[in-house]
């Protein structure tokens, strides 16, 4: 838009939100290497991305769904639109999704996605990354962005990174190399945690008495 | 040295990109995945009140359809209740996600007619339904809301609307009533760029 957006105090409009439940989606929804296996696993370099979705205050999100989507271990996406010659992996689908626990946590199971050139400028690489969709407790929480993976040179030449002017806000999006939480001899893992919206109950607003 | 503040920043948004669909709408992409994809059935079996169909296309500041961009939306039940924040009817969620035709651009969705919400310090809001858009080139969900041209009454009195202070941009906000084969349609076009541009919140 060429024009300010307009701001709005908060109604019911917009605290609101969807809710989703465990019989939405189905156990196998997060596990990217089994969700879409036809003949077998597919080719690529084992990950666990985990996290926790936070609100501002560093409360945990609870019960949020988290949608994620990805290209294969060589750049390719499975869409009728994705014309790049690396191929499909027959056995990778590219999207999983899941629900946070009490504490806010979630954990994926992937193959951890190429990097992959895009007609922006004549050489333009996205740097390795994979899309998330979380939904939070209230409509104006609601967020799509993508997480990249530390210590990828890639990530500060990309155009779409340096649409976020703060560098601190970048790395903010960097998932760290989680050695603690990988399985030996089975999977390495990143951490990537979501923060939301903050959320507290409204102060003394046409009422004398507070919270 | 005053103390530090510990709140943690929002995660920056970024653009939901070309291949949204893989993630968002698997089906549209391609290929089957899920045992039932989400946001297809807005209201269940059992929602009261009007059936509509909205329907409409997001130009971009040229005028062309953008074929690529996903929109969600979130509306009260007919008696202007939200689920999660009240009684609804069983199966009524509330939440929709609709992508339009990939040659055409054209998206429709069905839902019923929302009741009045109450807004701020008591003020009815008329009814409306928000909506959320990304696609590549967005940076930043978009949020818009659609109200009803034959609500005329309530549109003059509803508070959002008496914020936008160009009272020409507030018609962006409200969808035209038509009569298609008996049944009742709105239509909701919405311009991102340029001349007749849509009003976005910053909710």
């Amino acid at each position: 838009p060429h024009y300010a957006l307009l701001s709005l105090q908060n109604s019911a409009s917009e605290l609101t939100g969807p809710v989703f439940g465990q019989n939405d989606i189905d156990p196998l929804d997060n596990d990217l290497i089994r969700n879409y296996a036809k003949t077998g696993d597919p080719i690529g370099e084992r990950i666990i991305v985990h996290g926790r979705v936070l609100d501002e205050n560093a409360r945990p999100v609870p019960n949020t769904l988290v949608e994620i989507w990805q290209a294969n271990a060589g750049g390719r996406y499975r869409h009728r639109k994705d014309t790049y010659l690396a191929p499909i992996d027959p056995n990778f689908g590219g999207c999983g999704r899941t629900l946070t626990d009490e504490q806010g946590c979630y954990v994926f199971r992937t193959v951890k996605p190429g990097a992959y050139p895009w007609r922006n400028w004549v050489n333009n690489w996205r740097p390795a990354h994979i899309h998330f969709s979380v939904f939070g407790s209230a409509f104006a929480q609601r967020l799509i962005t993508q997480m990249y993976f530390e210590g990828d040179p890639l990530i500060a030449n990309c155009p779409i990174v340096r649409t976020i002017p703060d560098p601190r806000a970048i790395d903010q999006l960097v998932a760290a190399l989680d050695l603690n939480a990988t399985i030996p001899l089975d999977s390495i893992a990143y951490k990537f945690d979501i923060v939301l919206r903050g959320q507290r109950s409204t102060y003394f607003e046409n009422r004398p008495e507070g919270n | 040295m005053v103390q530090k503040f510990d709140y943690l920043k929002e995660s920056p948004s970024q653009t939901a990109g070309p291949y949204v669909h893989i993630g968002l709408a698997p089906g549209d992409a391609g290929f089957d995945i899920y045992r039932q994809e989400l946001g297809h059935d807005i209201i269940g079996p059992n929602a009261k009140g009007e059936r509509i169909t909205v329907d409409g296309i997001v130009t971009d500041g040229t005028g062309a359809p953008v074929k690529d961009v996903l929109i969600e939306i979130w509306q009260a039940n007919a008696a202007g209740v939200y689920a999660g924040a009240g009684k609804v009817e069983q199966g009524f969620r509330g939440w929709g996600r609709v992508i339009p035709d990939f040659e055409t651009g054209e998206w429709a969705f069905e839902t019923i007619k929302p009741g009045p919400v109450m807004g701020r310090s008591g003020r009815i809001m008329a009814p409306h339904i928000s909506l959320w858009l990304v696609a590549r080139g967005i940076n930043i969900g978009l949020n818009t809301r659609m109200y009803f041209a034959d609500e005329d009454k309530a549109n003059a009195a509803d508070p959002v609307l008496n914020l936008i202070e160009q009272q020409h941009r507030r018609a962006t906000l409200i969808a035209k009533r038509e009569t298609r084969k008996g049944a009742s349609v709105y239509r909701f076009d919405i311009r991102l760029q340029g001349e007749n541009e849509t009003v976005f919140f910053d909710i």
